[in-house]
């Protein structure tokens, strides 16, 4: 089963993290991502490997594009 | 908790689907298929279904990696689990998955060596420690899974073990969408494509099939706010008779996908036709360990002896998949097929849909 939450890198120890999912800690490999790891990045996990890095950016953008659709909802509402 | 609490933020949610609400249409429902098994979850999590317009219909797809799992296949694993001297490893769910005669599950109270993972580098782990005995990984999954797979071929190739195999029986999620758009048994409006399968193939992965079936593909993510999102940019698509690729969860999933993961499943695997439980053999659809990986195919190492198949009379599973039938609509649901005691895997797995109806008590 999918992993859907952001997990953080807490430790790194050659290719091979611990991360942190709310309270429990997990091990997720290096090996499948792209880009290298930092402690604080926050990575999607699948079946013990990370797979992707969140870009900050790409989130805030993200969010900003949710909120404009809930903005343009309420507009809807009001016509 | 960073990149989750914003994404479940009632507030929004409720603007997002009190807009959803104002809408209407004429004419038949809108079908709108969430692929992925882990969606499926998250809006019976969320009662969705029962939240949305009557016009938006939401049908679960065959994204349950167990699930499409054909019975053949899980036969083989059983045969696989019965050899002397072989330990088997894999995820979970696969564990109480019903073959024609057998599941691991019962195999392993017959004393089979059948050991549950988290990972495919506790299956080589395993494997250091057993040199005497062979260690085979059932490789069940998709397009998200299989890199994991990928990558612990290379490392058992890299340490020159000769005890670790793979019994590769993954799947690829796009020939089986382009399959349930070409089998025609049912008119669908748009996909809500995978979240983390994406992550892997990217989102340009999908628009093949938008340009072809001109059907609007969303990536989508896995909150209450990814959902309706997602939900809504397939409304307005089909709405203006649009068919795009957009990927509004560009936190998890980039256009062009996970490269160095592409890579190696290119370098380990090639694609073959594959069964699927309920929507039959799907050209390209399988990976198989490409030849010069051999040494680590469970199916080169053992030779497998023909296996006769036998479904469970009555488990309507393969429809269930197709999103042509809902698991109430089956005879054995809830009255037969419990989670206690499944007939189907789509009854068996945390991902699959007739769990899903069970748990969350849909009738
Ligand atoms: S309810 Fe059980 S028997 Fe019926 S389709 Fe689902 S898994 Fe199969």
């Amino acid at each position: 089963m999918c992993l859907a939450i952001p997990a953080e890198v807490i430790h790194i120890e050659d290719e091979m993290a611990t991360v942190r999912v709310g309270e429990a800690l997990r091990k997720a490999s290096l090996m499948l991502l792209p880009e290298p790891a930092e402690l604080g990045d926050y990575v999607i996990v699948h079946a013990g490997f990370a797979l992707h890095k969140v870009d900050p950016e790409e989130a805030r953008e993200s969010l900003r594009l949710l909120r404009e659709l809930a903005s343009a909802a309420d507009e809807e509402g009001l016509n | 908790m960073k990149y989750l609490d914003e994404y479940r933020d009632p507030q929004t949610a409720k603007r997002l689907l009190e807009a959803l609400q104002r809408r209407s249409r004429e004419g038949p429902p809108m079908k709108l298929m969430e692929i992925c098994g882990t969606h499926t979850v998250s809006i019976f999590r969320l009662g969705l279904r029962q939240l949305l317009p009557a016009f938006i219909q939401l049908i679960s797809g065959p994204g349950c990696p167990v699930c499409v799992t054909a019975n053949e296949d899980i036969d083989r694993a059983v045969w696989l689990a019965r050899q002397p001297g072989v330990i088997t490893t894999t995820f979970g769910d696969l564990l109480r998955v019903p073959g024609s005669s057998s599941s691991l599950h019962m195999e392993r109270s017959k004393g089979a060596d059948v050991r549950m993972v988290y990972a495919t580098f506790d299956a080589l782990q395993i494997a250091r420690e057993n040199p005497g005995r062979q260690v085979v990984f059932l490789g069940i999954g998709f397009e998200t899974t299989a890199p994991t797979v990928a990558a612990a071929i290379r490392q058992a190739a890299a340490e020159g073990m000769d005890n670790f195999s793979v019994f590769s029986a993954h799947k690829l999620l796009p020939p089986a969408m382009r399959a349930l758009l070409d089998a025609r048994d049912q008119q669908l409006d748009g996909f809500l494509c995978p979240g983390h399968v994406s992550t892997i193939i990217g989102a340009k992965a999908y628009e093949e099939i938008v340009s072809r079936y001109h059907i609007p593909c969303v990536v989508t993510g896995f909150e209450a706010l990814d959902l309706l999102q997602g939900i809504t940019l397939l409304v307005d698509q089909v709405e203006q008779g649009r068919a795009e690729v957009l990927n509004p969860y560009r936190r998890a999933v980039s256009w062009e996908g996970n490269l160095a993961a592409q890579h190696l499943l290119e370098e380990i695997f090639e694609p073959v036709d594959s069964t699927w439980r309920g929507l039959g053999e799907i050209p390209q659809s399988g990976l198989k360990v490409r030849d010069a990986w051999k040494d680590y195919d469970a199916a080169e190492r053992f030779s497998m002896p023909e296996i006769q198949v036998k479904e469970h009379p009555g488990c309507r599973c393969g429809e269930v998949l197709r999103g042509i039938l809902t698991p109430p609509e089956c005879g054995l649901f809830r009255k037969v097929c419990t989670p206690q005691d499944p007939k189907g895997p789509c009854m068996v797995s945390g991902e699959g849909t007739c769990g899903a109806y069970y748990r969350y008590q849909m009738t």
